[in-house]
């Protein structure tokens, strides 16, 4: 149990809920939204104009083959050099996370929308129902549920690269727990475990009721 | 469960959730930085990659500052949450000597010329090694303190000269003077490096490599109070003044900070900063004066 005295200095924990709460900030603007955002993109995706095919498998490769730290950078760091355009370190990780999980959403979206059999939209058709009634009726219903197991999934993940706010100099939860580490490295040299496994339960916290929803989601559906 | 979304109310919600976000980026955490209370909000602020003038920091009412926030006694955290360290003494007293707040931007040791090319801080304030490649890329004014490289190791397998540490593994922590002075002149040394302070020393503490380098300043701050620990090498490779940066060609707050060093000089300010931040870490092992630099004189 040594070191673990260190969790009982006051400020200490104060601070990490501060911190926590920085992540959880980030994330869910992230998240939110990016669910207006995927669901366009999304749809954007299942249209036949070839453009807007083309635009969208650039948009989504670009950013699945980016690794998020090297987008974060060009965000932070770029957007200042080449257009002038200063984001604060906060601002450029809501950006990114939120470019990431439209795209992300997005493909989803895609997929979950083209998963709907065609028959669907055919007996809308023959029932008298236009094309747009039958889409908002018939197949997005359909394919929410669908997509909502994923999509939380997505949140989680979210949730856990926020950590890489640290290298653009955000003080959330990760970077907290470093400098009471360092400040107290003196005293308490055996400190870094105990910060860091409080970090993991709180990172634990926030993910677990997600994970929880959406396997209940994914458990009422599946005969559905 | 019945979902009603039609997709014009969705297009609608999307672009509210957009300008939600928007103005909730505004008025973001508190604890965005740990000095957020005294600036007002700044997400996204549209000004250019250029440096601001000393006037635009005047009429800002802030002065930016990039410093160390896990780099005790030279800038770190203390127990109430706030920055403090040697370096933050000096930006206090910049700030106040402008008549301005004093906002801090954390940055990792690789950060610190980032910072000011993209124009995040005016000036650089984190234990910054004056060196000739720095010097193209950022401003440095006059020193306010000296510094050269140190290696801690553990005591019973002690490092006294850098030719034990042939095909040993090193540990320092990535941007420092130290990853540059072993690249280049130790090839034989095997590095191992790491972005964060906290981190090295828990490498080294978890015996992951043989040694640690970094300013000798800095590992002699954390042997004496590690038990087991010893800087085996207190003096490597060049010695080097540590001073204040700005952007490149951002000669008006250049020259206003070496004005202030000159000025501070006359009243012996970094020896005051040096009793209340360093002395209580070094102890009487070290004399202030192998440290301290005044008045921007090195002797």
């Amino acid at each position: 149990m040594q070191g673990a005295e260190i969790l009982l200095l006051p400020g200490v924990m104060p601070r990490l809920l501060q911190g926590l709460w920085v992540t959880v900030w980030i994330a869910a603007v992230s998240v939110i939204v990016s669910v207006p955002v995927g669901l366009l993109v999304g749809w954007l995706m299942t249209l036949k104009n070839p453009v807007v095919r083309v635009l969208m498998r650039i948009y989504l490769d670009f950013i699945r083959i980016m690794p998020q730290l090297a987008l974060l950078f060009l965000a932070y760091y770029g957007f200042a050099r080449w257009f002038d355009w200063n984001l604060d370190a906060t601002g450029a990780c809501v950006l990114v996370f939120i470019l990431w999980g439209g795209a992300e959403l997005g493909d989803l979206v895609r997929g979950a929308l083209q998963s709907i059999p065609e028959i669907q939209a055919e007996s809308a058709y023959v029932l008298g129902l236009t094309g747009w009634q039958s889409f908002v009726h018939v197949i997005l219903p359909q394919a929410l549920r669908r997509l909502l197991p994923a999509s939380v999934n997505l949140a989680t993940r979210i949730v856990k690269t926020t950590s890489l706010a640290v290298l653009l100099g955000v003080v959330e939860v990760i970077k907290v727990g470093q400098q009471i580490i360092d400040a107290n490295r003196f005293q308490y040299p055996d400190g870094t475990l105990w910060i860091y496994g409080v970090i993991f339960f709180m990172y634990f916290i926030v993910c677990w009721p997600l994970s929880i929803v959406a396997r209940r989601l994914e458990k009422r559906w599946a005969n559905d | 469960m019945k979902f009603n979304i039609k997709p014009l109310k969705a297009v609608i919600a999307a672009s509210a959730a957009l300008i939600m976000g928007a103005s909730l980026a505004a008025c973001g955490p508190s604890a965005a930085s740990p000095s957020d209370a005294s600036s007002s909000s700044d997400t996204t602020t549209s000004s250019t990659a250029k440096a601001r003038t000393l006037n635009e920091i005047k009429k800002s009412g802030v002065l930016k500052v990039a410093v160390f926030s896990d780099k005790a006694p030279f800038g770190y955290i203390d127990k109430d949450g706030k920055n403090a360290g040697y370096d933050i003494v000096f930006a206090e007293r910049l700030a106040k000597d402008l008549g301005v707040k004093v906002k801090y931007t954390s940055v990792d040791p690789a950060a610190r010329v980032d910072v000011l090319t993209s124009n995040k801080v005016d000036i650089t304030l984190a234990n910054f090694t004056v060196t000739d490649e720095r010097k193209e890329k950022v401003d440095f004014a006059k020193p306010y303190m000296k510094v050269s490289l140190g290696v801690v190791s553990p005591e019973n397998a002690e490092i006294t000269d850098v030719s034990q540490l042939k095909g040993k593994t090193l540990i320092i922590a990535k941007g420092t003077t130290a990853e540059s002075y072993f690249e280049k002149n130790q090839p034989d040394v095997k590095l191992q490096k790491y972005d964060q302070y906290a981190d090295a020393y828990n490498a080294l503490l978890d015996g992951r490599g043989d040694a640690f380098s970094t300013d000798n300043t800095e590992v002699l701050a954390w042997a004496k109070s590690n038990k087991g620990f010893k800087v085996g090498i207190t003096k490597l490779g060049d010695e080097d003044t540590i001073a204040p940066a700005v952007q490149k060609g951002n000669k008006e707050l250049l020259n206003w900070i070496n004005d202030e060093i000159d000025k501070l000089g006359k009243e012996n300010f970094f020896h005051k900063d040096y009793e209340k931040t360093l002395e209580p870490v070094y102890g009487d092992d070290v004399s202030p004066d192998d440290i301290v630099v005044e008045g921007g004189k090195v002797d």
